[in-house]
């Protein structure tokens, strides 16, 4: 009989925070595609004498996580500074908070795709500003200090998770949380969020953790589920082997897909950690918590479970329409202008709206079409002044012009023809023009109904009131 | 002619406002005097000669073109009779430690030999605006590291414009030897355990350190980032005043500046000490040590300095202030340990940055790797006094003695604050507007004392001034007289948080009860 195993994952994240200046200068936060070296300041390249000021943004944002991820926020808290010599950390530390961090604990409850509810507990949230970039291109080092003083959250999780497809369901969340409260972008490939994964196995049943591995660098949610598979089958086939797990510290390199060890069992560095004197501690005033807790947008969880009790939404649609903040809020309002059925409107939002997004590989935001537009279109279908065709065609046609449906039926006089005199012209002709299927319907093929109907409706290039065109055929073909 | 340099600020400032000069003949007058008494400036290949021991070495870097260029501003908008600044045309010199843009800002350390910051310090800037004229950089102890000039790795170190045999004291000991050799009537200073307050009373000049926050320490390089402190050196305790409102304040670059109103000290000065309540501490009239065998033992300071302590309390008494005797400040025994752990500690980390490469001078020798390159350029670039502290600095914060000494300190901390906090509490017992104290044990040493192994006095020297940058408040150093061997005695009025107005106040009424003694016209031996 087989082994199995119990696996134990637990996450360190860096999330980098989307203020528009740094941590504790005035420097521009996002450097994308800037040329090395060009938002920095004496402050946050370490010249002597310089001095980080707190950028309220940064608490703001750091708060408003603490609150997501229902941490018990410290009012008061502190910076420490974290020291350590190395190239691309200019003043030789790094400010950041140790024991007094600005929120402990936390939680974050999701679901699996298989319907188990996972609940991954946080040790702590902790602001930090970031080190600068190393490259090094043969034997020279080179160093882009436009991302030092970018401010970061640590947030890392206790060992809660146990399997790598948990870890990167984890993720997806975090970053759909991420982006739904607007802290980050959210990005991995742009290192936005960063993880790292402590990944340990011991026998199923067993009391104590085997010894953990930390691996780094993993930087999609695709990676960090091969890096911790990869990792879990390396421990297994080291422990089938009768060989001990060391603790390492191991590499993700996601262009070969293999792991790499570091190093292993570090001793542990010694940072020295003490109060940064040149900031007072960071105290967030009764007034500000409640502030900032007022405006918290509602969670993702909370408004998926809103749709389905109070909508009636089905639990598919209900996730996919809150995938996003902005999909949630336009699938909402486009529901507050309709005034009718929500699942008619998701039906359209899902069907219509989100395959343009899909296809465009755009967001929403991006789009010409507001949820107004998708209310009226959907409201021209029920009055049936257009059919149900050309209202999908109407999406289109919004995206193109920018110009609200009505406008657009009238302009290209896409309403449906209700004038009975004129479809029972076009319907005397159909029936005159077709004498076989004629003889074929009145010889009792009456589904052929539905091609006369189909004959009428080219010839009105679609405009007929196809119930009327039915009507007015069924009378005629009566002979 | 009146002799223009040994004029106070306030009185050049007057001179160049009413047109009887300009500040180009002030500063000609000026560059005159740093040429006749100052000799050779500070380079770290300076061999200290025979002809350097009777020259006052105060600086490091003269800023002449730049002073002219100033003075010829000032200049210009008088005669247009345009507005200027209360300082308009009077020269000043800095400390090397606050950073000047694209002037050599070293901290006399030879790793920043050469290094031209990139902006200003507010301080800098402040005085820019009040008009007055940079015209140097002075020397000091390395990064700020002593009490005596000595440690500086750019020599001729500086000697005492009283007693060329004596050091200036230090850290600030350019800018006091500067000031008492009529090198400019202001110099700015820094002071963390007493950088200010000491080289003042060993100079016979004013030096006022005031309380952490009050003036905004960005772009001026570190010590110990939670006691530094900026302040003015000067030869009047009004020029003190002058200086210090307009370089206090608020700064949003500096968050640990308090939005405490900043008060006209100038004006605030004649108000006088009647009914001032003036307290007097055994704990400062003493030194307090720990012996061989790890016992507090007590040393007496010397007699010089407690005899003019008395004639001040007379002086005080006499002039209306209540004095309060036997105040404890029974925690002013832990300030001189407790604070060479906190200073260590923060001195290491902030020397973390020093690694030649974004700045000063790296290694010329070959390196093996970025750590072989670190290791070499601070090897050579610190100097002794600065790897010693970076070394006890290393030891005292490692984790594992984090309870032992970083936690005890801060611990030691707080109780020191409470004595001020009980002292000066104004429903408390004492009550006090000034704690009146000796700026140092003893009046200035000579060269190689501070490392002689039996001179308590001198390792103790910090024991009155420390405490106060311990507990973040106000401190000024005044001359008191003269030690029977002709040197200068420094006495501190000491006060609360953002008390500044009222130590300045009884320092200005013991200057102005004691003008007409005698010992106020001996002039020291640079100006003999």
């Amino acid at each position: 009989m087989t082994q199995e195993y119990e696996i134990t994952i637990g996450l360190e994240t860096h999330i980098q925070l989307n203020t528009v200046t740094k941590a504790f200068c005035g420097c521009k936060a996002d450097s994308w595609n800037d040329a090395p070296n060009t938002n920095i300041c004496p402050i946050c390249s370490g010249q002597p004498g310089s001095l980080p000021a707190v950028n309220k943004a940064m608490v703001e944002k750091g708060l408003m996580l603490c609150l997501a991820m229902n941490s018990n926020v410290n009012l008061t808290s502190y910076f420490d500074r974290k020291n350590y010599m190395y190239a691309d950390l200019p003043s030789g530390y790094q400010v950041t908070q140790d024991n007094r961090p600005i929120g402990v604990g936390g939680y974050l409850d999701f679901t699996m795709d298989d319907g188990r509810e996972v609940r991954v507990h946080i040790h702590n949230l902790h602001m930090e500003e970031d080190a600068g970039k190393t490259k090094n291109e043969g034997d020279i080092r080179l160093i882009d200090m436009n991302r030092c003083g970018v401010p970061l959250i640590e947030m890392v999780t206790m060992p809660d998770l146990h399997s790598a497809d948990e870890a990167a369901t984890y993720l997806m969340r975090l970053r759909q949380l991420l982006r739904w409260i607007g802290v980050s972008e959210a990005n991995m490939e742009r290192a936005h969020l960063r993880c790292d994964a402590n990944v340990s196995i011991a026998p199923k049943g067993s009391k104590t953790l085997g010894k953990k591995c930390e691996i780094k660098n993993i930087n999609s949610i695709e990676a960090v589920r091969t890096a911790i598979s990869f990792e879990i089958q390396r421990q297994i086939r080291e422990v089938e082997a009768g060989r001990k797990i060391e603790q390492w510290t191991i590499e993700w390199d996601n262009d070969a897909q293999v792991l790499r060890k570091m190093r292993s069992k570090e001793t542990a560095a010694d940072y020295r950690y003490f109060r940064e004197p040149n900031l007072m501690p960071v105290v967030i005033s009764p007034e500000f918590y409640e502030d900032v807790k007022r405006r918290m947008p509602e969670m993702p969880w909370a408004r998926r479970a809103r749709f389905m009790s109070d909508f009636g939404l089905p639990a598919y649609d209900a996730s996919i329409l809150t995938a996003d903040r902005e999909t949630s809020e336009f699938f909402e309002a486009a529901c507050r202008t309709y005034a009718g059925d929500h699942k008619r409107v998701s039906n359209w939002m899902m069907n219509e709206v989100l395959r343009v997004v899909n296809e465009k590989g755009v967001p929403l935001s991006e789009l010409a079409i507001r949820p107004e537009d998708l209310a009226e279109i959907i409201k021209l279908v029920d009055a049936k002044t257009v059919n149900t065709s050309t209202g999908k065609s109407l999406v289109d046609k919004v995206l193109e012009t920018g110009k609200k449906p009505a406008e657009i039926v009238k302009e290209l006089g896409l309403g449906l023809v209700s004038d009975e005199g004129a479809i029972k012209e076009v319907c005397r002709k159909i029936v005159d023009a077709n004498p076989k299927e004629v003889a074929s319907y009145r010889g009792g093929k009456e589904t052929l109904i539905g091609w006369f109907v189909g004959q009428v409706m080219k010839e009105m290039r679609g405009k007929a009131d196809p119930e009327m065109a039915k009507a007015i055929l069924t009378e005629l073909l009566k002979g | 002619m009146t002799n223009l340099t040994h004029l106070t600020a306030l009185e050049q400032a007057k001179l160049i406002r009413d047109r009887e000069i300009s500040a180009a003949e002030l500063l000609d007058a000026t560059l005159k005097q740093v040429a006749k008494v100052d000799g050779r400036p500070g380079s770290v290949d300076g061999v200290e000669t025979e002809q350097d021991l009777e020259k006052v070495h105060a600086f490091i870097t003269m800023t002449e073109a730049q002073a002219r260029a100033k003075a010829a501003d000032v200049d210009r908008r008088i005669a247009a009779g345009e507005p200027v600044g209360p300082l308009a045309g009077v020269p000043y010199s800095a400390k090397d430690v606050f950073c000047t843009k694209g002037i050599q800002t070293t901290a006399a350390a030879k790793i920043l030999n050469g290094w031209k910051p990139p902006y200003n310090a507010t301080v800098i800037d402040r005085m820019d605006k009040t008009d007055a004229v940079l015209f140097g950089k002075v020397n000091l102890d390395e990064f700020t590291f002593g009490g005596s000039n000595e440690t500086t790795a750019f020599k001729p170190t500086v000697r005492n414009p009283w007693d060329y045999t004596r050091v200036p004291g230090g850290s600030s000991g350019g800018s006091a030897a500067a000031v008492a050799a009529d090198e400019g009537a202001i110099s700015l200073g820094t002071d963390t355990g007493g950088s200010i307050r000491e080289p003042a009373a060993f100079t016979g000049t004013v030096g006022l350190k005031p309380t952490y926050g009050r003036v905004s320490r960005y772009g001026v390089i570190p010590f110990a980032s939670s006691m530094d402190t900026i302040g003015p050196l000067t030869r009047s305790v009004s020029d003190a005043a002058l200086v210090m409102r307009e370089i206090a304040g608020a700064d949003p670059r500096d968050g640990v500046t308090g939005r405490v109103a900043v008060e006209d000290y100038l004006a605030e000065l004649e108000k006088g000490v009647k009914g001032m309540r003036i307290g007097i501490s055994p704990d400062y009239l003493k030194i307090t040590h720990i012996n061989d065998d790890g016992e507090y033992a007590s040393a007496p300071i010397d007699e010089d300095v407690l005899a003019k302590m008395e004639r001040a309390v007379a002086i005080f008494r006499a002039l209306g202030a209540e004095i309060i005797d036997d105040v404890p400040m029974k925690n002013t025994k832990y300030s001189v340990p407790a604070y060479f752990v906190i200073s260590r500690i923060e001195a290491y980390s902030n020397l973390q940055r020093y690694d030649g490469l974004r700045f000063g001078m790296p290694t010329k020798r070959e390196t093996a790797d970025m750590y072989d390159l670190y290791y070499k350029t601070r090897g050579e670039g610190f100097g002794y006094q600065t790897k010693l502290r970076l070394l006890t600095g290393l030891f005292v914060s490692q984790e594992k003695y984090y309870e032992k000494y970083y936690r005890r300190a801060e611990q030691a901390r707080g109780l020191l604050r409470a004595d001020f906090d009980r002292a000066f509490d104004p429903n408390g017992k004492y009550r006090l507007d000034v704690l009146l104290t000796p700026s140092t044990p003893s009046p200035a040493f000579e060269f190689g004392g501070a490392t002689a192994k039996d001179s308590l006095l001198m390792q103790f020297a910090d024991q009155f001034t420390s405490p106060m940058n311990f507990a973040g408040t106000p401190g000024i150093s005044f001359p008191a007289g003269l030690s029977k061997d002709g040197l200068p005695v420094g006495l501190q009025a000491a006060g609360y948080d953002y008390s500044e107005a009222k130590i300045l106040r009884a320092a200005y009424a013991f200057e102005q009860a004691t003008a007409d003694e005698d010992w106020r016209s001996v002039k020291p031996m640079a100006l003999r």
